[in-house]
């Protein structure tokens, strides 16, 4: 496939400032949207996809598509290639767009190099704003409350539990399964299998959150190679193929109708299954991020393996214990007890998925003709703004 | 369980966008955004509604009333527990906080509570909200 007559550049804008001591960088990336978006025709409630450079504010897109409140984005790239970044972007929107990810793309850049808020483009020079900083717009408003992964996650079981009558109990499963499967994998940071009693018992952290519903602080890396069925096929591996993927920024938008409850995977789930051409019900296998127990059962409820609520009553007696249960999960013994790379999970989830679908996972956990696998990943933090990614697999017979 | 929850609070980031607020909040008042285009109010503050696109968004003040959303008492903590929260004010959106003038397991969700300004390491005083 090429990208060949694939895209188009609908709008286009260049902002007519070049000292601008009186607006943030954010500020400059939303006029310079409004303007691109203007001489298109079209809204920001019609752009789907978002492309930014490393240099942007805060975190990154997910900061930017917060700031602009674009409600519909559900593809996002930050390649940072310095001042070329925005021809790569270009590419990259085209392959998105010929991928069928997304339709109307918009790629920002905006500076203050001028004015001490030079990102990107460095601070050096220029004036600075006596008393003033031009970092994350959301800078100034959240991270002084002392906010951590922890205590995030933990507001966002406080309100499940409000909702819906979860309990410490379904979560601490979440965590027992986990450790069932860790005490087969010789590399895993916690072998010890627990018990629910184990879990409530641990000290509390994060109300309602124990030390045992929070993932273990492990060194390490990953890696994965994706090829051609070519060269996949010319290869001595067992063939494992992605069949469908979905991503989606979740955020608070101004703060109205904040939801803590329901993740980015509402969005990424659904565009992966139907890519994909299966259901929750056809998965064999699933790696769901883990970075604490409340983030297994709100991604497993999103992404449709049981209905909105009920995910406590799901994951409880051992439903995602291999061999036990109806959903295995992170076979591996997961971010929970085995590994959770430089606080980054996603990596792990992709490589678990691919030894069940090659039949490679300890015995005493491989799920028995393992062909079809999810692995879902959150980042950022549920409690705040994340991202979530969806990606389907499937043997290859 | 029963002592009183207060957090040292480090100075805030104030851009261009926000001094407004934390000029306002150095006087005791609690300003938010609302948008006369669309009448929404929105959190945190922006020049640009974050609901309809308009820059047609002026400061407005607030009583900064509203309800507990959620909230996690964090045990994890060098100066002892604090809670971080969501308050939904009546105007509608909902905004991040710590609440303080209150015992760990004082909170509960749906909890009226008021806002009030501390102050911070060198910076000027951030909102925080109390059971009313």
């Amino acid at each position: 496939m090429s990208i060949k007559g694939k895209a188009y550049l609908a709008g286009v804008y260049e902002h007519p400032t070049r000292d601008a001591p009186d607006k943030t960088t954010a500020q400059l990336h939303a006029e310079s949207a409004r303007g691109a978006l203007a001489d298109a025709g079209l809204t920001f409630d019609d752009v789907d996809g978002y492309f930014c450079a490393g240099g942007v504010a805060g975190f990154g897109a997910m900061s930017m598509v917060d700031y602009m409140g674009m409600k519909n984005v559900r593809h996002m790239d930050t390649t940072e290639t310095g001042g070329s970044s925005y021809i790569v972007h270009l590419h990259h929107a085209a392959q998105a767009i010929a991928a069928g990810k997304c339709s109307v793309a918009l790629i920002t850049l905006a500076g203050r190099p001028r004015n001490g808020g030079g990102r990107p483009g460095g601070g050096g020079g220029g004036r600075p704003p006596v008393g003033l900083t031009d970092g994350a717009p959301e800078q100034g408003f959240e991270s002084i409350y002392g906010g951590s992964t922890h205590n995030t996650y933990g507001m966002c079981a406080m309100r499940h539990m409000y909702e819906y009558g979860t309990t410490s109990e379904q979560l601490a499963w979440i965590k027992v399964a986990a450790s069932h499967h860790a005490q087969w994998n010789e590399h895993a940071f916690l072998k010890s299998v627990v018990t629910v009693e184990d879990v409530l018992n641990s000290r509390m952290i994060a109300d309602p959150l124990h030390l045992l519903d929070c993932c273990v602080v492990t060194d390490g890396g990953g890696a994965v190679i994706v090829t051609s069925p070519e060269v996949a096929r010319s290869l001595k591996r067992p063939l494992v193929r992605l069949i469908g993927a979905g991503e989606a920024p979740k955020l608070q938008m101004g703060g109205k109708g904040l939801d803590l409850t329901t993740s980015g995977a509402v969005w990424s789930g659904p565009a992966a299954f139907a890519e994909a051409g299966v259901t929750p019900a056809d998965i064999k296998y699933a790696s769901i991020y883990d970075s604490f127990t409340i983030t297994v059962l709100m991604q497993i409820e999103d992404l449709g393996f049981c209905k909105k609520g009920e995910g406590g009553k799901f994951v409880a007696d051992g439903n995602l214990i291999s061999g036990v249960g109806k959903l295995p999960f992170n076979t591996d013994g997961g971010g929970l007890c085995n590994n959770h790379p430089t606080n980054r999970g996603g990596i792990t989830k992709i490589i678990e998925a691919v030894r069940q679908l090659r039949g490679e996972a300890h015995p005493k956990v491989q799920v028995a003709n393992c062909d079809l696998a999810i692995a879902h990943g959150t980042g950022g933090s549920l409690g705040v703004r994340h991202g979530a990614a969806t990606a389907i697999m499937e043997r290859e017979s | 369980m029963s002592e009183i929850m207060s957090r040292p609070i480090p100075a805030p980031a104030v851009n261009l966008e926000t001094k407004p607020f934390f000029d306002a909040a150095a006087e005791d008042r609690f300003l938010i955004k609302r948008c006369n285009a669309c009448g929404e109010a929105h959190w945190y503050p922006r020049t640009i509604c974050p609901i309809c696109h308009s820059d047609d968004t002026v400061w407005e003040e607030s009583p900064g009333e509203g309800v507990i959303y959620t909230y996690s008492v964090m045990y994890r903590s060098p100066t002892g527990p604090y809670a971080i929260g969501y308050v939904t004010l009546n105007e509608g959106p909902s905004m991040m906080t710590n609440f303080v003038d209150v015992a760990p397991d004082g909170l509960k969700i749906g909890m009226r509570v008021k806002v009030k300004f501390q102050p911070t390491e060198g910076g000027p005083p951030v909102p925080v909200f109390a059971p009313i």
